[in-house]
């Protein structure tokens, strides 16, 4: 596959944070006041694992279910940077449970919250006014509607009884290299205020050493980016760069009359315009619960585009107000989410370690599922991972994983897709005859590879080629301002530590956010971390509210500079999504 | 001397609750549920009292569902030494006095010389348990603890308490119980190691019918609803108006 071609036209900001090479500045959040001073504690485990996700529990289940069966003994810990497991995951989600029933072929005897059925497939070509039925491309026959979040707690409560150790509420912040090889993860340091100092509570953090280290963050992972860059992973597998969406998204819950248990409905067109990718999903759960939501693709060119402020104004279609009138938000939330598919595929194992999951970046875009690749991507890393330490080598490879990944139904299914994603970047209406080509007529066995474009925050043109979008205010009964939604995110952060939003360059925001492209992270992130507020001096500056943090990576991956860098907060910080 | 403090699971205190479709209660299923902020100063101040030598061994109790031992865990994470749970069949019936009624039960079985509490709970704001229970013993109270510090000797223990007119200062004879308030200390995190100590560490259980006592609800949620929406303000054009509205409207005179 070839590499990705700079366009010309890049501001030379954007071009030196791209290419990789060159000085790049290691963030070290939170060592000032601790460096040298005081020494880690340390714990030996032979699998570390980063994320208690899909991918991380997957993998670490099935360690211990092979040590079962062969009667060996393996220590596998796994590292959560949300207070619970699960508090950090949220999905549309309709679920393919293919590798649910790798994991646990018994998953429904055992109470998997896997319940509600596919009932039925809708898919509609939205214009402001009409609502135009299209043949569904999508076949979830056999799929359900879940909360990915509750399966996720449902799976760590089972790999704790298999002995699996978890710690939520601790974030892995740094990689530990011995020697050009992983050897595991450490922990921030806790109790330290924002002016830097510690404070009374202050504890060091901890280190997790592991024969083999698991990266499982989902997309845009601050431990799996370090990792891709140092061993420069996409260059040895020939992938392109990412790209991405941003997914924002609502549970309601509605009334009993509403309520259609395994009512799938996806959309696309408006809100969106036809240059700008993306869709909604509404998905009947149990409960009478119903999740609805909006995903934008990141590489929208408006400056002034609020995938927020979009979705607000899809609720209120009329043929999408009807379903959700009389009915109250329980939960909101967001998250960015990988789109590049193959074409962006890295590496997946590096010295001591390997990437699973959206870390990686396993997802069916036109399919819109990557929980079930996720979880067999964790499966494939702990088989190898189980034969590598069993055989008591060491150091411990895990480079058959990527083999073994190669000969899996993932590699056949993101190839068989490859194309989809990348024509829409011709237009939505060549991107739905080329997809609908591939998808009913080639099925990607064509000898073409499409290309994305210009990487996500390449992509956005200045705020002099656009005008401000008049959104529509909310009206507090469909459709609602950001900090209302954002309190039912049940996200918070300890406030007296230092903002884990971190920028290479403070004055940057001003001098070219502000100028070039109008601010745009103040409309992108849907969690208003980022305002403008004019100083003392009328002056308008960039104010950075870390406390409200979805950790969604929005900013990370669409800052056009590369400016801001997400870095890992406190443990325990962040949304508390339950039912997302 | 045994420190003694009882812990409450509650709805974490960043949650934007719910209200039951039933109007019965708050929605606690799917939703993150955590030690009472004012439980986990309790916890803080008994072990600092502990690593002050003025105490041998800190014992965390509480009550309710098999969910409860999640509490005491975390108890133990912070460094208490063992853990008590009474097991109820839920915990929606456990009111105030059938809380104290448990612990003066607890409280003649262990020993404690201290019985340290938040000064309430954060899901109904009760505020009347520490003060039930010293009443049931017959035991010194020193409610919203800022400052605690217990003698030399070990006989008496000095709280200033956090009133409405400012700080009062008292002292008590020991055994006593003692609830904290916001400013009494700043809870430590649980340490990694703390966590994996804690695995270890033994809970007890214990039934209500063990330790005599009989759980009467004799109280009785009728309803829980949301609190009235706000109204918009409303503009008026004159003193005159206004000094109408307060006394038709609003009857405040």
């Amino acid at each position: 596959m070839a590499r990705v071609l700079l366009r010309r036209g890049s501001n030379a900001l954007a071009a030196r944070s791209i290419s990789g090479a060159g000085a790049r500045l290691e963030w070290r959040a939170r060592r000032f006041c601790s460096d040298g001073v005081q020494e880690r504690e340390s714990m030996d485990y032979d699998v570390v694992i980063v994320g208690a996700g899909p991918a991380g529990l997957a993998a670490a289940i099935r360690l211990k279910q092979l040590c079962d069966r062969e009667k060996r003994e393996l220590s596998v810990c796994v590292v959560e940077k949300g207070a619970e497991v699960g508090s950090h995951i949220l999905s549309g989600n309709v679920f393919e449970p293919r590798s649910l029933t790798e994991l646990f072929p018994d998953w429904k005897k055992q109470g998997a919250p896997v319940e509600i059925p596919v009932s039925e497939d809708k898919f509609w070509l939205l214009s402001s006014k009409h609502a135009i039925p299209l043949p569904s491309p999508f076949r979830n026959h056999g799929n359900y509607v879940i909360s990915l979040s509750q399966l996720v707690r449902w799976l760590g409560t089972k790999a704790e009884e298999l002995g699996v150790e978890i710690y939520p509420g601790f974030s892995a912040s740094e990689v530990l290299y011995d020697d050009n090889r992983v050897v595991g993860i450490a922990t921030n340091d806790m109790g330290i205020a924002k002016n830097g100092c510690k404070k009374s509570t202050f504890q060091k953090g901890m280190e997790l050493r592991g024969r083999l280290t698991l990266l499982a963050e989902g997309c845009r992972g601050y431990l799996s980016e370090e990792v891709i860059r140092k061993y420069q992973l996409r260059k040895q597998s020939g992938a392109q760069h990412q790209t991405y969406a941003l997914g924002i998204k609502e549970v309601w819950e509605v009334e009993e009359s509403k309520h259609r248990p395994g009512f799938v409905l996806h959309t696309v067109g408006w809100p969106l315009n036809t240059k700008t990718y993306g869709g909604s999903f509404l998905y009947h759960m149990a409960n009478r619960q119903v999740a609805v939501g909006l995903v934008v693709a990141l590489d929208y060119q408006n400056p002034y585009l609020s995938p927020y402020e979009e979705y607000q104004r899809f609720k209120q279609h009329p043929s999408i107000r009807p379903m959700l009138e009389g009915g109250k938000v329980v939960q909101y939330g967001a998250r960015t989410l990988n789109e590049g598919g193959f074409q962006s595929i890295p590496k997946t194992v590096f010295p001591g370690g390997a990437l699973i999951g959206c870390s990686a970046g396993f997802v069916n875009v036109p399919k819109i599922k990557g929980a079930h690749t996720a979880m067999k991507s964790g499966l494939l890393a702990a088989e190898t991972a189980f034969e590598q330490l069993s055989k008591g080598s060491e150091p411990a490879k895990l480079d058959s994983y990527w083999e073994r990944l190669q000969n899996s139904w993932i590699w056949d299914e993101l190839n068989a897709a490859r194309n989809i994603r990348p024509a829409f970047h011709y237009g939505l209406l060549p991107g739905l005859a080329v997809s609908a080509f591939e998808h009913y007529i080639s099925k990607g066995k064509l000898p073409y590879t499409l290309k994305h474009g210009r990487p996500d925050h390449l992509s956005t043109e200045v705020s002099k080629k656009h005008k401000p979008i008049d959104y529509p205010k909310p009206d507090g009964v469909i459709s609602f301002d950001l900090l209302t939604s954002l309190y039912r995110s049940n996200t918070n952060h300890e406030h007296d530590q230092p903002s884990h939003l971190l920028l290479r360059d403070p004055s940057i925001p001003e001098k070219v956010n502000l100028i070039d492209y109008a601010g745009l992270e103040s409309r992108y992130c849907p969690a208003r971390v980022y305002e403008y507020i004019p100083d003392e001096n009328e002056k308008l500056t960039l104010q950075i509210n870390a406390q409200n943090c979805l950790h969604c990576k929005a900013c990370d991956i669409k800052d056009p500079p590369q400016n801001i860098k997400w870095t890992t907060p406190e443990g325990a910080g962040g949304p508390g999504y339950s039912i997302m | 001397m045994k420190v003694m403090v009882a812990v409450k699971r509650v709805v974490d205190y960043a949650v934007k609750v719910r209200i039951k479709a039933d109007k019965s209660g708050v929605e606690t299923s799917n939703t993150k549920m955590s030690m009472n902020p004012f439980c986990e100063i309790a916890v803080e101040e008994a072990l600092r009292i502990k690593e002050a030598g003025r105490a041998s061994e800190v014992v965390v109790v509480s009550m309710g569902g098999e969910q409860c031992v999640e509490t005491i865990r975390t108890g133990l994470a912070m460094g208490a030494d063992r853990g008590l749970h009474v097991i109820t069949q839920d915990s929606s019936s456990l009111f105030p006095l059938a809380v104290a009624k448990l612990l003066q039960a607890l409280v003649s079985s262990e020993q404690p010389r201290l019985l340290l509490l938040g000064k309430q709970a954060i899901d109904d704001d009760c505020n009347q348990t520490g003060q039930m229970v010293a009443g049931l013993l017959g035991w010194p109270q020193a409610t919203f603890a800022s400052k605690v510090s217990i003698s030399d000797d070990k006989e008496s223990v000095c709280v200033e308490r956090e009133v409405d007119g400012g700080i009062e200062t008292i002292q008590l004879q020991l055994p006593a119980v003692v609830t904290a308030d916001l400013r009494l200390n700043t809870p430590r995190y649980a340490t990694l190691p703390n966590i994996m100590k804690a695995k270890k560490k033994s809970i007890q259980r214990v039934t209500p019918e063990e330790l005599n006592v009989v759980i009467g609800s004799d109280l009785e949620v009728l309803e829980v609803t949301e609190p009235p929406k706000r109204k918009a303000g409303v503009m008026v054009a004159s003193v005159d108006e206004l000094l109408d509205k307060l006394k038709n409207e609003a009857r405040v005179f």
